[in-house]
Formats: C-alpha cells, sequence, structure tokens
C-alpha cells in the first residue's frame, strides 16, 4: 500500500511540478491545487499505513483495545488542507484582478513592476 | 505499564502535574497580544479614527511583552511552555532560548517604529481595508515563529504571517502591486510547500515534531542519509523564504509596490524569519548534514551578496536599490552557516562556528533594525521629493539637513562603516571565515561591503546632495507617470512628527549598537552558543523528566 501511494506521490508532484513552471497563470493555479493535494499525500504515507480502526476509545474504556490508526499524520492535513484552500482562493482572486488590470495572464508580459526599458542609472551629476 | 490503566494514571504519565503559574505564560504573550488586537481591530474597521490609538497601545505592549521575554531568557536561561500541560514531546512546546528571545525584541521594535510612522502614512481607506488588523496577525506569524519549538507549528506561523502579508502588499490594488504580489504570492507559497513537505519526511522519520526531541534523535541516529536530503530539502525552503540566491527573484520583483511602512516591515522582519528557521533547523537540529552542506551554504552566501551588492549599483529607483541591499544582507548572515562545526571535545566559544553565528545574529538584527530604517526613510524622501527616481531626485540636503543626516547615518549603516552597527558583525563573520580557511569568504564579505558603499554613496550623492535637476522641476512638465507617480507620493505622506519619531529611534539604536556593541556581543555570543549545543534548549524542554 506504502509503496503504490508513493507513486501516486511521485506522479502527482511530476505534474505539478509540469503545471506550475508554465507561463500562463490559469495553469500555475491548476498547479497550487494539485501540489497542496501531493503534499497532504505525501504526510499521510509518511504517517505509515497499519490498521484502519478509527482512532476513538470505546466508551467506558481509558485505553483502546486493538491497535489504532495514528491520528496524527491526519491532523497535520487537516491544517495543510485549511491553509492550501485559503491560499488557493486567494491567488484565485489575485490572478483574476491581476487579469482584469494587466490584461494577461502570460507571467513573461507581467513587466509594470519592473520595466523592461528603465535604461542606466544615472552615472554622475 | 500494562498494569494501572486507571484514567488517573494514565493521566499521570501524559500530563505535568505541576500547575502552570501566571509568569508562565509570558511565552505565550507575545503572539496572544497580537491575536486579541488584531481580531478586536476587525471588531472596530467602521470606526477608522480609533485604529492608531488602539493598533499603537498595542504594539507597545507587544514590545513590552517581548522585552519582558528577553529579560527572562537572558536571567533564567531557556523558558518553555507547553501547551495544554501534555509532557514533552506531546503537546506543543514554546521555548523562548536567547536567540529566538533577540529576535523577537527586535521584530516588536520594528512593528512598534512602523506603526508609529504608518498613523500618518496609511490614509483612512487603507485603514478600512485592514492594513492595521493584517499588520497584527503578521506580528502574530513573525512573533510565533520565533518562540516556537515544534516544526510543524513554526510551519502555521510561516503560513500564519504569510497570508497577513498578502493583503498588506495589496494594499491599493494599483498595477504594479498585483504584479509584483502575483509573482510573490507563488513563490512563497512554493516555498513554504517545501517546508511542508520537510515537515512531512520529518515526521515520516522520527515520529515526532518537537524541535528538541528531534535534535535529540538525530544527534543519536546512526543512519544519517535521509537526513542528509531533509536538510537540504529544508536548505531550499529557507532560502527562499530568505531570498538567497539562486532563489531572490520574487524579493525585487515585489518589495517596491507596496506602501513604503509595508515594505520597511517586509524587509525587516520577513526574510529575517527565513534565516531565523536557517540557523534553527538547519544548525541547530541537523549539525553535521549542515557541514557537509557547508560548501554549498559558502557558495549561496557568496553569491547572494554579490547578487545583492551588483543589483543595487544597477538600479534606478531608491526603493528597487534598496530590495537589493536587503538581498546582500541576507548573503552575509548566511556565511555563518559555511562555517565548520568545532572539533569534538573542543572549546565552542571562540570557534569559528561561534563566532560566525555570533556575528550573524548580531548581523541580523541590525539588519532587521536598518533596513526598516532605510525604507521608512525612502517613504520620506519620496514624498519630499515627489519621486523615487534617481534621475529627478535632488536638492534634499539642502531644504532637510536633518532627515539628510539621517539617511546618511542609515546608508553607513548597511554599508558596515564604522561607527555603526553594520561595522562589528561584519568584522566578527570576517575572522570566522578565516579562521576556518576560507578567505575567498571573507574578501567576498568586504567586496560587497564596497559595492554597498558605492550604491550607498550613489543615492546620496544624487538624491541629496546635488541640487534638483532640471528635469524634475515642476516647470519643466512631468510626463504623464511621473505626475502619477508625483500624486501618489505626495497625497497621503508620513507628516514630519509621525516619521521623525520611528525613525529618531531606529537611528538610536544603529548608533548605540555601533559604539557600545560589547553588550549586545555578549548576549549574541550566547545566543550562538545556546544554538551550536543545544543541552540547555532540549533540557528546558523535557526539564527534570530524565
Amino acid at each position: 500500500m506504502v509503496i503504490a501511494l508513493s507513486f501516486v506521490v511521485a506522479a502527482l508532484f511530476a505534474v505539478t511540478i509540469y503545471l506550475i513552471l508554465s507561463k500562463h497563470i490559469i495553469r500555475m493555479l491548476l498547479g497550487v491545487v494539485l501540489l497542496g493535494n501531493s503534499v497532504n499525500l505525501l504526510i499521510f504515507t509518511n504517517g505509515r499505513i497499519g490498521s484502519i480502526v478509527p482512532p476513538v476509545i470505546p466508551e467506558g474504556q481509558s485505553v483502546p483495545l486493538e491497535q489504532l490508526s495514528n491520528p496524527l499524520p491526519q491532523a497535520l492535513i487537516l491544517t495543510a488542507i485549511v491553509i492550501s484552500f485559503s491560499f488557493f482562493a486567494f491567488l484565485l482572486v489575485l490572478s483574476y484582478r491581476a487579469f482584469q488590470d494587466l490584461n494577461t495572464d502570460d507571467t513573461d508580459e507581467m513587466r509594470v513592476a519592473e520595466p523592461e526599458d528603465e535604461g542606466l542609472p544615472p552615472l554622475g551629476y | 505499564m500494562a498494569a494501572d490503566t486507571s484514567l488517573e494514571a494514565l493521566k499521570e504519565q501524559a500530563m505535568t502535574q505541576v500547575p502552570i503559574t501566571a509568569l508562565d505564560y509570558s511565552v505565550v504573550l507575545p503572539v496572544v497580544i497580537c491575536f486579541v488586537f488584531g481580531a478586536g481591530l476587525l471588531m472596530i474597521r467602521k470606526s477608522v479614527a480609533w485604529h492608531p490609538l488602539v493598533a499603537l497601545s498595542g504594539l507597545a505592549l507587544l514590545f513590552l511583552a517581548d522585552l519582558a521575554v528577553l529579560y527572562r531568557v537572558a536571567t533564567g536561561g531557556t523558558v518553555t511552555m507547553m501547551m495544554g500541560g501534555w509532557i514533552p514531546p506531546f503537546g506543543i512546546a514554546f521555548t523562548a532560548d536567547l536567540m529566538g528571545a533577540l529576535f523577537l525584541v527586535a521584530s516588536g521594535f520594528v512593528a512598534l517604529c512602523c506603526g508609529i510612522y504608518s498613523v500618518a502614512s496609511v490614509s483612512r481607506v487603507e485603514r478600512r481595508y485592514g492594513f492595521f488588523p493584517l499588520l497584527f496577525i503578521m506580528m502574530a506569524g513573525v512573533s510565533g515563529a520565533f518562540v516556537t519549538g515544534d516544526v510543524f507549528n513554526l510551519y502555521v506561523w510561516f503560513e500564519v504571517f504569510l497570508i497577513a502579508s498578502f493583503g498588506l502588499l495589496i494594499l491599493g490594488s494599483e498595477r504594479e502591486q498585483l504584479d509584483g504580489a502575483t509573482k510573490y504570492c507563488f513563490l512563497n507559497l512554493v516555498g513554504t510547500t517545501f517546508f511542508l513537505i520537510g515537515t512531512g519526511y520529518l515526521y515520516g522519520i522520527f515520529g515526532t515534531l518537537n524541535m528538541a526531541d528531534i535534535a535529540r534523535k538525530a544527534a543519536a541516529m546512526e543512519d544519517t542519509a535521509a537526513l542528509f536530503t531533509l536538510a537540504s530539502i529544508y536548505l531550499v525552503s529557507f532560502a527562499m523564504k530568505a531570498a538567497a540566491f539562486p532563489l531572490n527573484a520574487w524579493l525585487p520583483a515585489s518589495y517596491h509596490t507596496p506602501r513604503f511602512v509595508v515594505s520597511a516591515l517586509f524587509a525587516g522582519l520577513l526574510t529575517k524569519v527565513g534565516v531565523y528557521a536557517a540557523i534553527r533547523i538547519n544548525l541547530m537540529i541537523f549539525p553535521p548534514e549542515r557541514a557537509d552542506l557547508s560548501l554549498v551554504f559558502a557558495w549561496i552566501a557568496g553569491l547572494t551578496m554579490l547578487v545583492g551588492g551588483l543589483g543595487a549599483l544597477a538600479q534606478t529607483d531608491l526603493r528597487r536599490l534598496l530590495n537589493y541591499v536587503v538581498i546582500a544582507g541576507i548573503g552575509t548572515i548566511f556565511v555563518a552557516l559555511a562555517m565548520p562545526v568545532p572539533l569534538p571535545g573542543g572549546e565552542i566559544a571562540g570557534s569559528a562556528l561561534s563566532v560566525g553565528l555570533s556575528g550573524a545574529i548580531f548581523y541580523a538584527l541590525h539588519s532587521i533594525i536598518v533596513m526598516t530604517g532605510l525604507y521608512l526613510a525612502a517613504g520620506v524622501a519620496a514624498h519630499l521629493a515627489g519621486t523615487s527616481s534617481l534621475h529627478e531626485m535632488g536638492g534634499l540636503w539642502r531644504n532637510h539637513p536633518l532627515f539628510a543626516a539621517m539617511m546618511l547615518i542609515l546608508l553607513f549603516a548597511v554599508s558596515g562603516l564604522p561607527p555603526f552597527s553594520g561595522f562589528w558583525p561584519k568584522v566578527a563573520l570576517v575572522r570566522a571565515s578565516i579562521a576556518a580557511d576560507m578567505p575567498w569568504l571573507a574578501a567576498t564579505v568586504l567586496f560587497s561591503g564596497f559595492l554597498l558603499t558605492i550604491a550607498s554613496a550613489r543615492v546620496f550623492a544624487l538624491g541629496f546632495w546635488r541640487s534638483l535637476p532640471a528635469a524634475s522641476a515642476p516647470a519643466f512638465g512631468r510626463t504623464d507617470r511621473q505626475e502619477i507617480i508625483y500624486e501618489r507620493f505626495t497625497a497621503a505622506g508620513p507628516d514630519k512628527a509621525w516619521s521623525a519619531v520611528p525613525l529618531l529611534a531606529l537611528i538610536l539604536v544603529v548608533i548605540a549598537a555601533g559604539v557600545w556593541p560589547q553588550w549586545l556581543l555578549d548576549l549574541t555570543d550566547l545566543a550562538a552558543q545556546g544554538v551550536i549545543d543545544p543541552g540547555s534548549y532540549i533540557s528546558s524542554v523535557f526539564g527534570g523528566l530524565e
């Protein structure tokens, strides 16, 4: 199971890197979504997949009766999901606003903050 | 163990029985203050007239709380508070050691200065859009990163200040800001995701996220191949966060677009959090792996310094020039990470690593103060001149001699000239590089200082010393673009009193640290030794449990 998941993670990362290397913001956005998910799966796999019993102690007991699944990676992933989701929402709006104002989603053409025709700095008085 | 499974007995094994005193909470106080004031300001978001008063009292409280943490750590050693009273390594630990406390105080001071400056320069509309709440949330993230003792928690603080910085960056929704913010957001998101990837593997290898616990287990580990991979992933992530070459492209693309006070905060704090994390994780937790990467760190440091220095020389715009000065400072701090590990059994104090790291922490503190001061001063200069282009500025020395003198002090300090605060840490770093048999690294530190001196001299000669160039005289007529910039800079500018107070405060610290460096050097020496030998850090977390 772990080996199969490792290959899934690797495949997801490959797609992510391909998408993020694109010049176009819209593809980079898709890459960001996949990036968050591939990292979540990576953390999940790193937490080891053993028992699939939910980590809940039955009523009246103070210790678990059988081996439980590891809840910590799931807590980490939950945090990471919330963060990557909110970041993606922000990036989506930002990219849309940038597209409205700059009229392009090609990062090569986004040169407003760093204009190409700056010229030399003053060389003397 | 299996015998006694009553709830009370289990509790005794998992939770500390010593009640947490009110004094223990001082470690979390900076973060709590930031969140309380951030949320409070959000609740009164419509009464913008109240914002400055509330925000300034909050920032003053934050600074006092930071000072209290430093006082406790400097007098009583590393302090730890376990969340929820869990016995380590189960709960999340907040551990303030001397290095973290020093960074904490510097960040609180800078935030207070920027808060004062922003009273007059941040318009009502921008306050309504949440300048002050975002400022507090960002400070919560920065303060949290400096005191947390848990790797995943550090990642969360990174994201907290990152999302707040997004909001601050686009305050104003200008075209430049949208352009710069797009690059800043994507690249920083990728950088912190690398941090998360590393943390996932870290958990897979150690089964714990507590820094003290990991440091202990990593030192005892025999098969260290995986740790080398981990150290490399963290290096990529923190180099990206700190804007070290070759991962620095996002900084010059974005730091000149927001309001000056926002640039000042970012330049002072955000890259330094990356540096802090690199020192904390790469140096404290994985020392042998860091030593194996020593040559990589040396190259990164050297090239970052050169890129910063040469980039600063090539800029026409004052703020874009400062962007590269920030990068050069990051390279200087990274020099310490290239130092070799002291020989086993050898004296830590006085070794190349200890001297270098002490210099690096000093330099980072200096850089936090000076870079903030420089961007704030650039804001005043742009307000007075109506432009930030070196082609069009001029005449500031004649019309505003006191302000020009302040700028000169800051420029001297950032170039590393005595008697200001940039000089002594560079001496320490050069000494350490020579002691570590890396004379070329020492030469690069000096050469980058030379490049920065030329760039600073150019700023002062062109922007301040020469009389107003004819091209920018109003009679000459401005182009449309110049007109837009002129109106933007002169409209809601920093008023004299509100900008003089923070600038004076920052400059006093710069002078004090340059003329009487010994007290600060003593503190940074101790801080460096505490990071190189994390024994006291570990025993602070685990206490008498072993």
